[in-house]
């Protein structure tokens, strides 16, 4: 008979121990490198690795007159590429004492639009995929053709657009746009219906969202939490309701809130956002005035010495973009407060003590854009 | 609480604090060493309550470093912008305030990293984005990387 040898095996899970979680991890959308305290499969803390793609746009734009630096927002949060823009040009407008027709802030306000619904579809086409369904990719994917179609037939890209300049627009929107915009929104009424029975509804998601990664609100406020993130813990934090812009205080809409905190509300706060993006839309899309579709503005653009801050709200939450200026074509410093930068700082806190496969739904419902951490 | 009445109770916990002329948030310059203790009462003083950091950044002004505090109060809803300068390029250091608004933890760190400004008490400071042996910080004026950085 064999003799067996008994080995003594260390118990595993009594220790700690490190795994690298990215930086090329297909649930870390992009390349962001979570270095992950696991004891057996419970995380214990985590700390976030950043500046794998840092391009110091910051130190760019000092070098950039404003309308250059239009175009480096875009490559910010390349999935809200118009909102980003909205920010420089308005933060150049207000310092610059602009008024700008109301048939541009009728159009910015409807593509805005068009864009947090195009970065939504995008969200819940790779959460799901991150939960393993990946029928949602094809379907959120195929819906935000629709979008990126329109704006390829006005703005001429798809991606980044750079149609916003200080003063207006690059160009008047093309002659279909409202008629297709009517038809994208009747579409996508019937099919965010699929949405909710292919993944809302399923069990097993909900089984592995609900109360999982709970964020407090107090928390929420504390870490900076802005957006979908942080409305689904109760921080009313949207400032398209807070500080309006555009033309947002002349439309109906509902600031979502949520309460629970959790993975499954935060995948709420995004849904019911559709729904109200659309409801926004609608309101503005027969209604566009006649008129220029931008203001002559001088070929140099100095802003007069002193500080600028605009505040937009992004698809993922609250950008602030702060300019000194020393009176020159650059800015002297220029920063920008992104909303993926304060929401990855909270995910070592919503992640302690859950299971590593939750790490990826947190990560999912927090939903990054690394490029907006990096800057 | 409008910035009136904003800028006597800033006034009346730090006397000499410096008023700022700015066209859009009330802005104020603290000595350094009152940062952390203003930043405390801010936060939990009923009236103040000013819970929300929204932007933390630093600037280098030649002359010295500066960090930029904006801050908001979720429930009262009035903003307020808070200025701490240091003259020590080498060494400057201001107060962590990360113990009050969490949020300031990452923006540090970013600070320190591009800035090279430090934060005593910080539970971790290191560089955010650059390499640990990466020399110098970019966002300083008088930074030169002939590798990276292409001159027009």
């Amino acid at each position: 008979m064999k003799e067996i040898i008994n080995l003594p095996v260390k118990n595993v899970e009594e220790e700690e121990y490190h795994i690298n979680m990215g930086p090329q991890h297909p649930s870390t959308h992009g390349v962001l490198r979570l270095v992950v305290s696991l004891q057996g499969e419970i995380v214990k803390s985590l700390k976030p690795h950043c500046g794998y793609i840092h391009r110091g746009i910051e130190k760019m734009c000092e070098k950039d007159t404003y309308p250059q630096i239009i175009h480096l927002t875009d490559r910010m949060d390349y999935l809200s590429a118009h909102i980003n823009n909205h920010a420089v040009c308005m933060l150049v407008e207000n310092a610059l004492e602009v008024e700008v027709p109301e048939r541009v802030k009728y159009i910015r306000t409807i593509v805005d639009e068009l864009n947090r619904i195009a970065s939504h579809q995008l969200w819940w086409c790779s959460f799901g995929m991150d939960m393993g369904g990946l029928t949602c990719f094809f379907y959120g994917l195929r819906d935000r053709e629709k979008i990126l179609d329109i704006f390829e037939e006005s703005f001429g890209s798809r991606l980044l657009h750079s149609y916003y300049t200080p003063g207006g627009l690059m160009m008047d929107i093309h002659p279909d746009f409202q008629k297709n915009v009517k038809a994208f929104i009747k579409y996508f009424r019937k099919k965010i219906k699929d949405y909710d029975e292919l993944l809302t509804g399923n069990i097993i998601m909900q089984l592995r969202t609900k109360g999982v990664g709970i964020l407090s609100k107090e928390d929420a406020i504390s870490y900076g939490v802005t957006g979908p993130s942080g409305r689904a813990s109760g921080f009313a934090c949207d400032v398209r309701k807070h500080h309006p812009y555009g033309v947002y205080d002349k439309v109906v809409f509902n600031e979502v809130m949520g309460t629970a905190g959790d993975t499954f509300e935060r995948y709420m706060m995004r849904m019911h956002e559709m729904h109200e993006s659309m409801k926004i839309i609608e309101q503005l899309i027969d209604n566009i005035p006649p008129g220029d579709y931008t203001t002559k503005m001088k070929a140099v653009l100095k802003l007069p010495a002193g500080e600028y801050f605009q505040r937009v709200e992004a698809a993922r939450g609250e950008l602030g973009v702060y300019v000194i200026s020393d009176g020159n074509k650059s800015p002297y410093r220029m920063k920008f407060r992104s909303p993926n930068f304060s929401n990855l700082s909270v995910l070592d806190h919503v992640s302690r003590g859950c299971k590593i496969a939750d790490l990826v739904a947190i990560g999912g419902s927090l939903d990054y854009v690394i490029p907006d951490i990096d800057r | 609480m409008d910035n009136t009445a904003l800028q006597e109770r800033i006034l009346s916990l730090v006397p000499d604090a410096e008023f700022q002329e700015n066209k859009q948030f009330l802005t104020f310059i603290i000595p350094p060493a009152k940062m952390h203790d203003l930043a405390f009462k801010l936060k939990n003083e009923p009236d103040l309550s000013f819970d929300f950091l929204f932007c933390l950044t630093g600037v280098d002004m030649v002359q010295f470093l500066e960090v930029v505090y904006h801050i908001e109060s979720t429930e009262h809803k009035h903003q307020l912008e808070l200025k701490v300068r240091t003259h020590d390029r080498e060494n400057g250091a201001v107060d962590t305030v990360c113990d009050i608004w969490r949020t300031a933890e990452f923006h540090e760190r970013e600070i320190y990293d591009l800035l090279g400004i430090r934060f005593n008490n910080h539970p971790d400071l290191r560089r955010l984005f650059l390499e640990e042996n990466w020399i110098g910080h970019p966002l300083r004026k008088d930074y030169v990387d002939e590798v990276n950085i292409v001159e027009f």
